[in-house]
């Protein structure tokens, strides 16, 4: 998600790498920032208010003076990111002792019927008894919908023959039935409008003023165009929104409307749908999305997916095993296997900072690291127990052997093994390391590697540690200058 | 309330939008200078046409009329002429807003297939319904093959329609293979003899490449049975989107070739301008616009009725 946003905004920002910085030319290159979130979908009095801050403060703020410009640019940039987009509030404000009533609306299609059940889904998870009431009468097949979903996520669903209900008796039902059922939220999922059409906006704040929903939720499709904020600002208008949940954030869509709706109604964007499936909505940090969007990465999100799906024990022995630097294919393939349970390799590549650029150029070299890993796991899986503990082993004939196992070229089985070798050692060196300086080397990685994932360990030359190839370059450069002054002077 | 009426409606917050330049902005007898540009680029950036024909527009009026005094009519005739010629791109589609049917390349030999496709939301299936309902009006027998086996109550939304417009539905259970309906939707429309065979499928994200595949799939099954199948691969697009709709068009096209896009939800405030900005990047023409919820409200797209419902004065 927002990776366009972030290529051009990236791009955008790389003024603050070329040569020196006046006013002028931070100026100038906000110019292209400015495009670049307008292509993005900002709102455009957004962008220009937004690039107008970031100026302001960057030539205020005596950047230019300062040592690290350019980092000092972008974290300014990351800051009026996550101030335009938060704070968040993410809670619900559930009425303790009863029953707490949520209002969702949205546009046609924005995924009204779909956020609902992902919604019954989440609060089921947090031991909640949400219920799902069918308030959409106008679109064909939206109550059938609805009660598909509620079946998936197991929660009851309160329907009515459209023919002889009205919204906003189906409501009122809706309420009364859950309380007598024992369910402590009930969602209500209205039928999807175009808020020029003012019967059913009327419609809606019927249903407002005589259900009382403690919370009114609006769903907004991210892909939403210059349009997002007028939307977004009649249905707060007419209704007071509580929140918002912007969904198909897993396109590719450059999610300017997330910048912008905040900005112009004030109201927080609480959740965003990631994904089809019902368990794909996340709550919104403002600050990881900023991070993401400026490309820096999102560990935080990685972490928690991580704990998620891996155990501890497995990451205590994965950890255990680094340390002593007994690592095996065993051990790489168990690796393998857990990060493969974290989602996609691009998804896990994008949140390390610093890889994200990677992961792009892996796209666009066409080559799927998805099949890459499944290829690792099918040569490994042809070695024998001892040649996985000892791959040093690994002779020609045994070589041949592994690769007619999985149908691979014996060179291919070297490459692996070559790439292991690198891996192990890399381990070794990391294990001393801290979690600040682990982070710095996966970095280092990432900087030092071709695309194609293939790693690339700087020698060990001497005990002064490895030489810093820049640094180097601008020794020597400055020695030839001294030189060429020390001729001139002996003239 | 005719085509050019109810466009107008619908264009009419757009129109306001536009008009409020021509009144602010381009004052006859005042100079047009860069602060005035630039407002006006403001404006044009709002509809979501894209920062690119935004420019050329802007790029025109500047190198046509900048720093003279503003003749208003002058001025309106070059973006006119210039939004005309960005919509129409080389002539290559038959616009003819009394024959419902123009826009298609339909086949007089054996069913024309038409493939329906887009993101989730967009209104694909309300669009088919009411595409169905344009050529049942013409004179022409349809079959609709509810391709869209994911979404819950998907196939059910489509057969309500169907029931509603009396046409034949090919239907199968929820997770079937989309492209196994999609051929037996071909199959039954050749034994029947009908006229046009339109093929429902599952809303997917461009950025999803295992449900391109799938979409491929489909795409290539269909010309199994009927060789150069499908004729027309239409991509419904949601007016509100914004510059992903390139996006979506780009993708789509890869995989389905699309022939034409339905600018659906046209009636909203939103103004559809993304649908500039693929035909200036892709050269995809707009065929089709939904203009509200009922089944009649699906019109020929017409650049020259647009263009002048966009910044018609009299409006």
């Amino acid at each position: 998600m927002f990776e366009g946003i972030t290529d051009n905004l990236r791009s955008a920002l790389s003024f603050v790498n070329r040569g020196r910085l006046t006013e002028a030319s931070i100026r100038e290159g906000m110019q292209s920032v400015r495009q670049a979130l307008l292509e993005a979908d900002v709102n455009y009095d957004v962008a220009q208010n937004f690039i107008e801050r970031v100026t302001e403060r960057v030539i205020g703020d005596d950047v230019l003076k300062s040592l690290s410009p350019t980092e000092q640019i972008i974290g300014v940039v990351n800051q009026e990111l996550i101030d335009l987009m938060g704070p968040v509030d993410h809670s619900l404000h559930f009425v303790k002792g009863s029953i707490t009533v949520l209002m969702m609306c949205g546009l046609q299609g924005a995924g009204k019927t779909t956020t609902c059940g992902k919604l019954a889904k989440l609060l089921q998870a947090e031991g909640r008894k949400p219920m799902l009431v069918a308030a959409d009468l106008q679109r064909p097949a939206a109550i059938e919908q609805l009660r598909v979903v509620g079946e998936q996520v197991g929660v009851p669903v309160h329907t009515e023959d459209p023919a002889d209900s009205t919204p906003l008796k189906v409501c009122q039902n809706g309420v009364a039935k859950a309380k007598k059922e024992g369910a402590d939220v009930v969602i209500l999922d209205t039928a999807g409008r175009l808020h020029v059409d003012d019967e059913l906006m009327k419609e809606l704040e019927q249903i407002d003023r005589r259900v009382q929903p403690h919370q009114i939720l609006l769903v907004c499709d991210a892909m939403t165009g210059q349009d997002a904020v007028n939307s977004a600002k009649t249905f707060n208008d007419a209704l007071e929104l509580d929140g918002v949940i912007l969904t198909k954030l897993d396109g590719d869509t450059r999610g300017g409307a997330a910048l912008s709706v905040k900005e112009v109604t004030g109201v927080p964007i609480k959740f965003i749908g990631v994904g089809e499936q019902l368990d794909k909505l996340e709550l919104f940090h403002p600050d990881r999305m900023a991070s993401r969007i400026l490309g820096m990465g999102d560990v935080v999100t990685l972490f928690e997916k991580a704990q998620a799906e891996i155990s501890e024990e497995e990451m205590e022995d994965a950890q255990q095993k680094m340390s002593e630097g007994k690592f095996t294919l065993v051990d790489f393939q168990k690796q393998m296997r857990m990060v493969k349970r974290m989602g996609s390799v691009k998804d896990i590549m994008k949140m390390i900072p610093g890889l994200g650029g990677m992961s792009d150029a892996l796209g666009a070299s066409g080559e799927d690291p998805e099949k890459e890993l499944k290829r690792v796991d099918g040569i490994i899986n042809s070695m024998t127990e001892y040649e996985r503990e000892h791959p040093a082993k690994i002779d020609r004939s045994r070589r041949n052997r592994i690769a007619t196992g999985c149908g691979v070229e014996p060179s291919e089985v070297n490459a692996l093994l070559k790439q292991f070798g690198e891996m192990a050692t890399m381990m070794k060196r990391m294990s001393g390391m801290g979690a600040m300086d682990r982070m710095k080397a996966v970095q280092d990685i990432a900087k030092n590697s071709d695309p194609s994932g293939n790693f690339k360990v700087q020698k060990q030359r001497s005990k002064r540690g490895p030489q810093n190839a820049n640094k180097l370059k601008d020794l020597k450069k400055k020695q030839r200058q001294d030189k060429k002054k020390a001729r001139k002077r002996n003239k | 309330m005719g085509f050019f009426g109810k466009l107008k409606g619908a264009l009419k917050k757009t129109t306001d939008l536009l008009r409020t330049d021509v009144r602010d902005l381009f004052k006859a007898g005042e100079i047009l200078d860069e602060p005035k540009l630039q407002e006006f680029e403001k404006r044009l950036l709002l509809s979501d046409m894209g920062f690119a024909a935004a420019q050329e527009i802007v790029t025109e009026v500047r190198e046509k009329h900048g720093g003279r005094t503003v003749d208003v009519e002058a001025i309106w005739s070059t973006v006119k002429a210039k939004l005309r010629s960005l919509l129409k791109g080389d002539e290559d589609v038959l616009y003819d807003s009394d024959n419902p049917v123009s826009p298609l390349n339909l086949q007089s030999d054996g069913p024309t297939v038409i493939l329906v496709s887009g993101v989730n939301g967009v209104g694909k299936t309300t669009s088919i319904a009411k595409l169905a309902n344009l050529i049942q009006k013409s004179g022409k027998s349809v079959l609709l093959a509810a391709g869209d086996t994911f979404r819950a109550a998907a196939v059910e939304q489509l057969t309500m329609w169907s029931e509603r417009l009396g046409c034949e539905i090919v239907t199968k259970p929820a997770g079937t293979d989309p492209a196994s309906v999609a051929y037996t939707g071909c199959d039954v429309g050749v034994e029947k003899g009908v006229d046009v065979i339109i093929i429902d499928t599952a809303g997917r994200l461009q950025t999803h490449q295992n449900l391109m595949d799938e979409l491929h799939k489909i795409y290539r099954v269909i010309a199994k049975r009927i060789p150069e199948a499908p004729h027309e691969a239409l991509l419904v697009l949601d007016a509100t989107t914004g510059q992903n709709g390139l996006s979506q068009a780009k993708h789509f096209s890869e995989v389905v070739e699309c022939t034409g896009l339905v600018l659906a939800k046209l009636d909203g405030s939103a103004k559809g301008g993304v649908a500039i900005a693929i035909r200036q990047t892709m050269g995809i023409p707009v065929k089709y616009v939904g203009l509200g919820e009922q089944i009649d409200d699906l019109e020929v797209f017409d650049p020259d009725n647009f263009v002048d419902a966009l910044i018609d004065k009299e409006a």
